[in-house]
């Protein structure tokens, strides 16, 4: 029973915190560069309407995927022009790009409301698994292509950020842009890269959610997973693959929410998973602030050459 | 003697050539911040190859500014620059490190969370894509040997000393084959004998027939390495010539302009104890003991220097005598009465006046100068009655200061942070001084100022000894501590490691004291 439980909890939470996780992922890269981006549940709602509207159009799921993160990308623009280009106050900034995305997500979306996906993403046949022992077969069961990639995208990223070159770079632009600068980085285009990845990142999240998690579409469908995700950004010290663990677990208190209803109200359990990030920040907090690690020194703050001191 | 009116020779390249040839050379370069400031006004000199050559001036008198412009930092507004005899334009660092520049800035800038290693590649494309810094460490380690810049590649920045953080930011620019080197202040966080290993390198470079460039305002530094001497004020080029041609005093005098006046600390006669602490132990940020066993007095009307290299316990010093940080173990006395407990508040009431190293910790910079001087007396008469603030008294307060300690401009309502460092830092003393207080922590209170700035703090800091205060003066600066102080204590990893008191220096005592510094008993 406990084991059963166990299981099926981390094979959901597989597929659960998938999108949590790609936008996390994406945030990690942006708040390593200096920007911090509150735009994420924004940019995953567009990213979520565009790909089930791409999907639903062409009977095509992988090309309405594609389709949101791009979307995604290129509507993550509008905060690098506005905290980059304009060096506005990238708070201010940031809300606002979750406001405009849930309301056009809201608007545009009005007259695709309760439909669904015909030709969703599909859950990898259980053949695939066949020849594995029976634990890996309930691990994997009904979990898909994408989710799965989520974890592979961690430990490229991670890798990436931590042991290349322009992860390097990447890493400095976030800690002292000035300095980085006059070393020869090109802050401008390493910043506005790493929003545009990030915007792809949660694009691809928020199509998951209306393409493979729930092949339909419906306002608000996000559930504050994008706030989450900013969230679960600091929680990971701005590293891949603690992200990795900490989205698991995040799924994981969401299914037990789920599971657990029988014993326990409901409504303590459904407010644990955003209970949770409350109490873990505190203690993250206090033992980054120790240990001198997480927060990139240079976060939040424009960049402006000349003016740093 | 006013020297605003001495004309030396201002034309540039008088002594160019001499067989070594011309390496950079201004011609009428020109910047200005609008509206009204001209940073550089028509600077023309050259520096010749495999020289050391420095630019001496005051704070704003324009030097960083262009070092800036040579490190393609800043854009001239008018004016040429030329390197190796052709006419260049620098947009941009990278263009800069093309050219064989590099600079070693006065804030050091480099990202402390990285290894060294990681802070020396950074920027490079040539670089391996994978495991950049790891597969470089090799070519760092031969570099700082061939310098004798003796640093760990692979420690993290934030835990190097200054010194050694200065290694690695030289260590950099070597490793981008800078021909030309800036060096920006480079003296003002080190030892004396760090000061000498950075001449001895400095040497070095010169022997391979690398150019340095040494921004500084200490004259001193100017007559023991440099070959030749540029003097800037107001923006303009005074003087280019060689440290044999002229002295100490002449330079001093196209530097600021008029003849500077050099104070004799007073003697002090009491020996009644203001501050007392009795083996005191305090916790650092990063949980290890900051302060050991620390024992010192300040009597009245004494001067005690405390002397060291940033981050030896000075902070934690003056945060436990004012109550900011908690003490560990062993007790602190105001006179009789035991302040170990005490809160901030309740220490500055008996009399304890703060000088804080970070400006911005005394003063609330978008603040006016008339709120800022009332911090500590706002809550009772005059100023208030109950709660409400009779702001007409404090404006006639605010007024007699900024007469008295000559605040400029005399605008109480101007924030703070519109002031120039100089001017912030009188709102500050005014503020702490007017209380007469009976003991005075003051921590670097003349870093970053210019030469009148500094001697109408240290006149000021006198005044209040004269009064009878007691003082402690927290400073890296050597030079000010044996101008002002009557006893010297030199903190060295959390610990007194020695002490002198003199009526009046001597040179060994300075070399004592800066052996001291660098941990050498003596």
């Amino acid at each position: 029973m406990m084991g059963e439980i166990i299981l099926s909890t981390m094979n959901r939470s597989l597929v659960y915190a998938a999108p949590l996780l790609l936008a996390t992922l994406g945030e990690i890269y942006a708040e390593r560069a200096g920007v911090l981006n509150l735009g994420v549940e924004g940019m995953m709602m567009v990213g979520a309407l565009s790909g089930f509207i791409a999907a639903y159009s062409t009977a095509n799921p992988w090309f309405g995927v594609l389709v949101g993160g791009v979307v995604g990308g290129l509507f993550s623009l509008i905060h690098a022009f506005a905290s980059v280009t304009l060096r506005a106050n990238q708070t201010v900034s940031g809300l606002a790009l979750t406001l405009l995305g849930t309301g056009l997500a809201g608007t545009l979306g009005r007259g695709w409301e309760g439909k669904m996906l015909a030709v969703p993403i599909r859950s990898l046949p259980e053949e695939v698994f066949r020849s594995c022992p029976g634990v890996v077969r309930m691990l994997f069961k009904d979990t898909n292509v994408l989710a799965l990639l989520g974890v592979v995208f961690a430990v490229t990223l991670w890798f990436f950020l931590f042991k290349t070159r322009p992860g390097l770079w990447l890493r400095s632009c976030g800690e002292n842009p000035a300095a980085s600068d006059a070393l020869g980085v090109n802050v401008w285009a390493v910043r506005y890269g790493a929003i545009f990845f990030g915007g792809i990142m949660a694009g691809l999240g928020g199509a998951y959610i209306a393409i493979a998690y729930r092949p339909s579409w419906s306002s608000g469908m996000t559930q504050g997973m994008g706030w989450l995700a900013v969230a679960l950004t600091i929680f990971s010290f701005w590293n891949p693959l603690y992200a990795l663990v900490g989205a698991y677990l995040f799924g994981a208190l969401f299914h037990l929410a789920f599971r657990l209803q029988v014993w326990i109200a409901p409504e303590i359990l459904n407010s644990l998973p955003y209970l949770f990030p409350v109490i873990a920040l505190v203690f993250v907090s206090r033992f980054a602030f120790r240990k001198k690690i997480g927060v990139p020194a240079g976060l939040g703050k424009p960049y402006e050459r000349g003016t740093s001191e | 003697m006013e020297m605003d009116d001495v004309v030396m020779e201002e034309t540039p390249g008088t002594n160019a050539g001499e067989g070594s040839g011309v390496e950079v050379a201004f011609r009428s370069v020109t910047k200005r911040f609008p509206p009204h400031i001209i940073a550089n006004d028509r600077v023309s000199f050259e520096i010749e190859r495999g020289t050391v050559h420095a630019l001496l001036g005051e704070n704003g008198a324009g030097k960083s500014t262009l070092m800036n412009i040579l490190y393609g930092l800043l854009q001239p507004d008018e004016g040429e620059i030329l390197v190796r005899g052709r006419s260049v334009t620098i947009p941009s660092p990278q263009k800069a490190i093309a050219l064989g520049i590099g600079m070693v800035h006065q804030h050091f800038k480099l990202i402390p969370t990285h290894t060294v290693a990681e802070n020396i590649i950074l920027g490079l494309p040539s670089v391996p894509f994978f495991f950049p810094a790891k597969r470089e460490i090799r070519h760092i380690v031969e570099l700082s040997e061939r310098y004798g810049l003796r640093v760990d590649p692979r420690a993290r920045v934030w835990q190097l000393s200054a010194g050694e953080k200065q290694k690695m930011e030289i260590l950099k620019a070597l490793y981008r084959r800078a021909n030309i080197l800036i060096l920006d202040e480079p003296t003002s966080v080190l030892t004396p004998q760090e000061v000498e290993e950075l001449f001895t390198t400095l040497r070095a470079m010169k022997g391979e027939g690398k150019t340095c460039i040494f921004i500084t305002h200490k004259l001193n530094e100017v007559m023991a390495v440099a070959d030749r001497v540029t003097v800037m004020r107001y923006g303009k080029v005074k003087a280019t010539l060689r440290p044999s041609e002229t002295s100490s005093q002449e330079l001093a005098q196209m530097m600021v302009g008029k003849k500077v006046i050099a104070v004799v600390p007073r003697r002090y006669t009491s020996r009644e104890m203001v501050l007392r602490l009795e083996n005191v132990w305090v916790m650092g940020d990063r949980d290890f003991p900051a302060l050991l066993d620390v024992s010192l007095t300040v009597s009245q009307g004494e001067i005690v220097g405390v002397a060291g290299v940033a981050g030896n316990g000075q902070r934690e010093l003056a945060e436990i005598v004012t109550g900011l940080r908690k003490v560990k173990q062993g007790r602190l006395f105001l006179g009789e009465k035991e302040i170990t407990h005490l809160t901030p508040r309740e220490i500055a009431s008996l009399g304890v006046a703060y000088i804080p190293e970070e400006r911005h910790l005394g003063l609330v910079g978008s603040m006016s100068v008339a709120e800022n001087l009332i911090f500590r007396t706002y809550d009772r008469p005059p100023f208030s009655q109950g709660f409400l603030v009779d702001w007409g008294k404090v404006e006639a307060h605010t007024e007699r200061l900024i007469s008295d300690y000559h605040i400029y401009p005399p605008f109480p309502a101007l924030p703070v942070k519109l002031l120039s460092g100089g001017n912030r830092q009188r709102v500050l003393l005014a503020r702490e001084l007017e209380r007469n207080p009976r003991l005075v922590i003051a921590s670097n209170p003349t870093a970053g100022l210019d030469v009148a700035g500094v001697e109408a703090i240290h006149e000021l800091l006198l005044k209040a000894q004269e009064k009878g205060a007691g003082i402690l003066l927290i400073s890296g600066d050597l030079d000010e501590l044996l101008k002002l102080a009557n006893r010297i204590v030199v903190l060295f990893r959390g610990g007194i490691i020695g002490e002198r008191e003199r009526e009046q220096w001597t040179e060994d005592d300075r070399r004592d004291i800066g052996l001291m510094m660098g941990g050498v008993k003596r």
